[in-house]
Formats: C-alpha cells, sequence, structure tokens
C-alpha cells in the first residue's frame, strides 16, 4: 500500500493549487459582493486551463482530454475545493455522462465539450422529484422521428452559461416489485432550441455566483438523434455515470477543509485572549484535533473509493460514505473555524461565514445525507434479504 | 547550443521555517519542499531560449539526496530535456563543493550557458554562480533581469545598487537570475505525464572525483528575534517627536 503522491501527482496538485492561488483567490471578494462571475473573466479561466491541459482533465485522452485516472482527478479535485466554486466551474470538467455520445454526437456535443467550446449542464431535480428521480413528471413522447418534451426542471447548477443541457425525461412506465416505476430517458437539448427556457433560479445560502437555474420545456421538439444512450435506459445510465460525480463532492469537501483550517491553525496560535494565545486553551486546541482528525478520515475515504473506481471494483458505497462523511465534516469544520476566530468568524470581511454558508449545499445536492444512508444502508442489508 | 541550469531543492518560501530544538538547524521534518524560486527563474529563462530557438537542449542538474529527484521531474515538466542528479546523500555542502562537483558537469557537457539562481531562500549564500564561474574560468553575469543571445554573445542587464548594468559577454558563460528575469510559467498536464520519461542520468561526487571536504561548519542555528509590536501615534508631530526621541534615528 502507498499513501505517498507519486512525483506526477505532487506536480498536479501543486500547479492546480498555485493556479487557484494565483487566479482565482483574488477575485472571489467582488464575487460575493456582486454574485456575478463575469464572463471575460470565467472565459479567461476556462483558456488559461485549455493551454495548460487540464481543461477536461477527467476525460480520456482518445477524446482529447487530460486522461486522467479517478484517483489522480480526485486529487485535482480537492484542490479545486479552495476557490469559489462560481470561479472553478470554468476549470472545466466536463460531466462524464458525454461519453455515451455516439456517431454525429460526438461531433456535437462530446467533443466541443471537451474543448471548452460547449459548455454542459446536467438536469434531473424538478420541483416535485428530488430524491425521488423517478417521481419526475417531465415527460416526452415520440412524435415521428421527433421527441416532444413538456414539464420543467428546478434547481439547474449553471445552467445560465450552459450551452446545452443533459435533462432526464420520463418516456413511459414500467410495472417493478415496487410497483409502477417511470422510464427515463437522456436527452440533449440545445440552449436556443424553440420551446425550450433557461430562467433565472433561486437565490441560494451557499456558493454565491455560481447559479442554479428553472428550466421550462413547452412542446420542445427535439429528433431523436438527440437521444442520449438508449430509449428508457436514462436511469441505468445516470447509476452508471453520476455516481463518480458524488465523489467530486467529498473531494471538494476535503480541499475546502483544509483551506478552512489553514486559516483556524495560525488564527489559534497568534490571537491572545487572557494573556496568552487562545490554541493554548483545550476548548480551542481539541477543537483543532477534532478538525485535523475528521478532514484526513475524509480524505482516506475519498481516495480509497477513488482508488477502488480505479481498479474496476464496484465503489458505489464507498464513495456513499465518502460523499456523507466529507460533506458532514465540512459542516463541523467550518462552524468550529468560525467560532475559533469569534465574532470576527461572522463578519464578511473575513471569507470564513462565507465557508460556513457553501458548506450547507453539500449535504443536499447529489443525494442528501439521508439517502446516502439509504444507499449504504441497502448495500449492508440487502444481501442479507432484509 | 546547450543550457545547463543548476537547481536546488528547498523549504518551500510559503512555509514558516522552525528551528530544531537542539539549534542544529532548520527543522525540515514534514516540511513541504520546492525547486528554490530564483532556480526556477533559471529553468524558465532557458526555456523561454529554447522556444526561441536559441538553444538546442536543456540539461537540468541537482545535488543532494533522492527527492532531489522529484525537483528535477518538475524541471523537466517545465520543459527542460534530461536530468543529471548528483547523489550526495545527506551531507550538507558549502557553496564551494557544490561549485566543484557542477564545474565536473560543465566540464563533460561543455554548456554554452549556465544558468543559476543567484541564491538559494534557504542559506541564502549567494556564491556557487560566482564560484562555479571562476573554476570554469568562464566570464560571469550575476543577477540578471535580461539575457539575451545572439551572434554568439549575451547582452546581460544586471540589476545593481542604484540601477541596471548592461554586461555583453562572450559565451560560454555562467548567468544567475534575479527575481525580474522572467515569471516561471505553470507546467501543462502533458508535460507532467511525458516528464516521467525524460532521461535522468545518476552521478555522485566519486565518479565526478570530487571529495566532499567541507570548508564550512554550521554550529548553531537561531531563530530570528521578534519583532516588537509597532505603535500608533495620532499625528505627524508625534511621529517625528517619537522617531527623534523613542528611535532616536532623527
Ligand atoms: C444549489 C443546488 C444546485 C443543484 N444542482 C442540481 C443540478 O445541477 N442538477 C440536478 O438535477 N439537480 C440539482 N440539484 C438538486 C439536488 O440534487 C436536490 O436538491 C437533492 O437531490 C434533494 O432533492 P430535494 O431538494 O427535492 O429534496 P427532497 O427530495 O424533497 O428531500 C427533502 C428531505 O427529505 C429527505 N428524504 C427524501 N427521501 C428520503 C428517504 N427515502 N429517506 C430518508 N429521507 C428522505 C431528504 O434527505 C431531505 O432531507 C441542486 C440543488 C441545489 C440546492
Ligand atoms: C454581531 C455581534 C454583535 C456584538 N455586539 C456587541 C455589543 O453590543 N457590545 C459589546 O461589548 N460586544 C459585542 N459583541 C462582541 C461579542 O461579545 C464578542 O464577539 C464575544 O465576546 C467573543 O469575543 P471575540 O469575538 O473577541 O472572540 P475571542 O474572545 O477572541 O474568542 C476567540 C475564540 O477563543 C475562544 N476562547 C477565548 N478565551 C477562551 C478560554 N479562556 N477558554 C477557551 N476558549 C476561549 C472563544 O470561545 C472563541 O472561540 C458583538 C459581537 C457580534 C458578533
Amino acid at each position: 500500500m502507498e499513501f505517498g503522491l507519486s512525483t506526477e501527482q505532487q506536480l498536479i496538485v501543486d500547479t492546480v493549487r498555485s493556479f487557484v492561488e494565483n487566479e482565482m483567490y483574488p477575485h472571489e471578494a467582488e464575487i460575493e459582493r456582486t454574485g456575478q462571475v463575469p464572463l471575460e473573466l470565467g472565459l479567461e479561466i476556462r483558456d488559461k486551463c485549455r493551454d495548460l491541459g487540464f481543461y477536461a482533465a477527467n476525460m480520456p485522452e482518445a477524446v482529447g482530454g487530460g486522461g486522467l485516472n479517478h484517483l489522480d482527478f480526485t486529487l485535482l479535485e480537492r484542490e479545486l475545493g479552495r476557490p469559489s466554486m462560481a470561479l472553478s466551474v470554468f476549470f472545466g470538467r466536463p460531466s462524464g455522462i458525454l461519453l455515451a455520445c455516439e456517431g454525429e454526437q460526438r461531433e456535437r456535443y462530446l467533443l466541443p465539450a471537451v474543448r471548452g467550446e460547449r459548455f454542459d449542464a446536467l438536469a434531473m431535480t424538478e420541483p416535485d422529484a428530488g430524491s425521488d428521480v423517478r417521481g419526475m413528471k417531465c415527460y416526452a413522447k415520440q412524435d415521428g422521428g421527433d421527441w416532444i418534451i413538456n414539464g420543467s426542471k428546478h434547481f439547474i447548477s449553471h445552467a445560465d452559461i450552459a450551452d446545452f443541457v443533459i435533462v432526464f425525461v420520463a418516456t413511459g412506465e414500467e410495472q417493478t416489485a415496487q410497483g409502477k416505476k417511470k422510464l427515463i430517458t437522456c436527452f440533449l437539448v440545445d440552449r436556443d432550441t424553440a420551446g425550450f427556457e433557461i430562467r433565472k433560479g433561486y437565490q441560494s445560502v451557499s456558493h454565491r455566483g455560481y447559479h442554479n437555474c428553472i428550466l421550462n420545456f413547452d412542446n420542445c421538439r427535439v429528433p431523436a438523434a438527440q437521444i442520449l444512450g438508449e430509449v428508457h435506459q436514462g436511469f441505468d445510465m445516470a447509476n452508471k455515470w453520476l455516481y463518480g460525480t458524488r465523489l467530486t463532492v467529498a473531494a471538494f469537501c476535503v480541499g475546502r477543509a483544509r483551506r478552512v483550517f489553514e486559516l483556524a491553525l495560525p488564527y489559534a496560535a497568534e490571537r491572545k485572549q487572557f494573556g496568552q494565545a487562545i490554541g493554548r486553551f483545550q476548548g480551542v486546541s481539541f477543537k483543532l484535533a477534532d478538525m485535523i482528525t475528521e478532514i484526513d478520515a475524509a480524505d482516506y475515504l475519498t481516495l480509497a473509493a477513488a482508488w477502488k473506481m480505479d481498479q474496476g471494483l464496484d465503489a458505489d458505497r464507498e464513495i456513499a460514505s465518502a460523499k456523507l462523511y466529507a460533506t458532514e465534516m465540512l459542516a463541523r469544520v467550518t462552524d468550529q473555524a468560525l467560532q475559533i476566530f469569534g465574532g470576527m468568524g461572522l463578519m464578511s470581511d473575513l471569507p470564513l461565514e462565507r465557508f460556513w454558508r457553501d458548506a450547507r449545499v453539500e449535504r443536499i445536492w447529489d443525494g442528501t445525507s439521508e439517502i446516502q444512508r439509504h444507499i449504504i444502508s441497502r448495500h449492508l442489508l440487502r444481501p442479507l434479504g432484509c | 547550443m546547450k543550457i545547463l541550469v543548476a537547481i536546488k531543492r528547498v523549504l518551500d518560501y510559503s512555509v514558516k521555517v522552525r528551528v530544531k530544538t537542539d539549534h542544529s538547524d532548520v527543522d525540515l521534518a514534514n516540511a513541504k519542499m520546492s525547486m528554490n524560486p530564483f532556480c526556477e527563474i533559471a529553468v524558465e529563462e532557458a526555456v523561454r531560449l529554447k522556444e526561441a530557438g536559441v538553444a538546442s537542449e536543456i540539461i537540468v542538474v541537482s545535488i543532494g539526496s533522492k527527492a532531489v529527484q522529484e525537483t528535477i521531474r518538475s524541471a523537466m515538466a517545465m520543459g527542460a530535456d534530461r536530468g543529471i542528479w548528483i547523489d550526495s546523500g545527506e551531507a550538507a555542502l558549502s557553496p564551494l563543493t557544490i561549485a566543484q562537483l557542477l564545474a565536473k558537469v560543465v566540464q563533460a557537457e561543455q554548456p554554452s550557458v549556465v544558468l543559476l539562481g543567484k541564491q538559494a531562500i534557504d542559506s541564502d549564500d549567494n556564491q556557487t554562480g560566482q564560484m562555479l564561474a571562476a573554476l570554469c574560468d568562464y566570464p560571469q553575469a550575476t543577477f540578471a533581469s535580461k539575457v539575451t543571445i545572439a551572434d554568439s554573445k549575451a547582452t546581460v542587464v544586471r540589476e545593481v545598487d542604484g540601477g541596471l548594468q548592461t554586461l555583453q559577454l562572450a559565451l560560454p558563460l555562467v548567468v544567475t537570475t534575479d527575481l525580474r528575469l522572467n515569471e516561471p510559467r505553470y507546467v501543462k498536464l502533458p508535460d507532467i505525464m511525458k516528464a516521467k520519461k525524460k532521461p535522468l542520468d545518476t552521478q555522485t561526487p566519486e565518479s565526478l572525483g570530487v571529495s566532499l571536504n567541507n570548508s564550512v561548519k554550521m554550529i548553531k542555528v537561531e531563530p530570528p528575534s521578534e519583532r516588537k509590536a509597532g505603535i500608533m501615534v495620532p499625528d505627524v508631530d508625534a511621529l517625528i517627536n517619537s522617531l527623534k526621541n523613542q528611535a532616536k534615528v532623527l
């Protein structure tokens, strides 16, 4: 077993770290203030990442990506947990599900996404179907060689900057052991398609400047050639490709937690009250001890799950454990760090309150903590017939 | 045209330096190590000279324990073509010994330009480049802030007290880099992957015929004394008053 980084891994980590520190950190305060990333800035970040060959690092070299395996990509994602998500989105990690593109879909969607020419967003959630994805109401009906989509999606991240959306839509029903379930199909829908509208979403407490959107489909006609994968196979496709993105949430949390910890530790050593550094009081020093222990634990869970994926082993349970633990760890670590800063921790003059707010969404998106616990427990109990 | 770049692995500039409790040295246990920033500038300059078509090959050399191989690989990711690791183990080496080892490499490789950082941020000696030039009997231009090579001549702008000095020197020569020479690039992902496959040759002080009889002995390391907190003064009069009477600098 090898716990250290290889020279290449260390270089990847160091490069991404210095990139986010130099190219992203200086813009964070302004984005917090305005809630908006100027598009020129976003595109400048994208262009630099492209020049460095880091754009689409998650995609195979055969399609023009960086060709990182899951473990190396997780190390990269960990570094991208440090800066504002509104900026790091331009670092470019197209959805892996685009690898299911076939024929002319590759030229229209996959390759431009890898080259950074077209941004993608991914839409499953609806007002009445969140955790229960298969409860979705958005549906498509076949009409000759086309499909006509109706319904709406909400909470769709960065659809405001997306050129096309990967959208999951009900196309039928089947009888299962648990009763009737929707059959789902995945479509690629271009931004300017007639009958498709991307609207501003809600104001979120987390990740200012990284917007969620509402999608409306009103008799939106899409040719069958824009179906990703097979008709009715969307749910299986989502399971196959999207488990991995959960692990990026865990990696994000580990990187973010380390940045927060790096602020809290020296502050505890320098801030004096009662004639000595507050780090001399166990009330503060034991917080630091717990924080670093939890960060390391989340880190190893995350890297071990990535390693398992690279071995081609089933890692769904481990990914769920990593996502669950890392997101909950980040909530505790940001809260404790803010506490160590006392009253100043709450003030927007320092980034602590922002990290604390940002952390909240991690336990909700890409499957809530409850859903992760459900996945983990079913993995344990199902084999026992329970 | 060949360029030889000497690089040193040092404590990362961002690390807060701690002294060992027995004051024998700086504590490097678990500390992040990186390429000396001035050496990074030297590698960058070599890569730019190659990109400009002036140089055809860049060789990096580093002296130290096995870990310096990592530093050599990062120079390769920046664009160096091959590396030489001089395995000197954990021994502490003085600038003269380093210069003697490098002089042997210069002899073997016959580069037209030898680039070094003007100093390393750990020991801050600022001697190796100068000593190397003397040992090789090469002209030297230290503290370079601009390097131009054309018609078998080098024109180097140096940062000196009170301004900039421009020198014209014959090749081969030794150049040491100052901070403003260039801004090192981010390495590219494909170049990181390629670095692994570039040739890395191992030498030892014995194979180069240099004995490590160190002329410098480190006796004691102490942290700098802590600075006292400053004071706030209400106005210019109070400032002048305290500069005169308390600080006694006026
Ligand atoms: C900022 C933001 C961005 C998002 N971006 C995207 C995106 O880009 N694309 C996309 O498709 N979606 C996106 N989402 C949606 C996200 O994945 C959902 O919010 C999430 O899956 C939860 O769904 P819900 O909000 O409808 O909550 P609900 O599913 O209604 O859950 C409400 C509560 O009930 C609990 N619960 C539900 N079912 C169970 C159960 N079986 N057992 C125990 N507890 C249960 C949940 O854990 C939660 O606590 C985003 C959400 C947010 C907040
Ligand atoms: C919104 C807001 C409004 C406020 N309004 C007022 C007001 O109207 N009037 C007023 O006078 N003040 C006010 N305060 C100040 C407030 O009472 C202080 O913020 C609070 O007492 C903590 O002090 P501090 O922020 O300097 O943190 P510090 O005292 O520096 O504490 C930093 C951290 O060290 C810990 N710590 C400190 N000493 C010990 C110890 N001995 N053992 C263990 N842990 C220790 C603390 O618990 C904390 O986690 C306000 C603060 C805020 C945020």
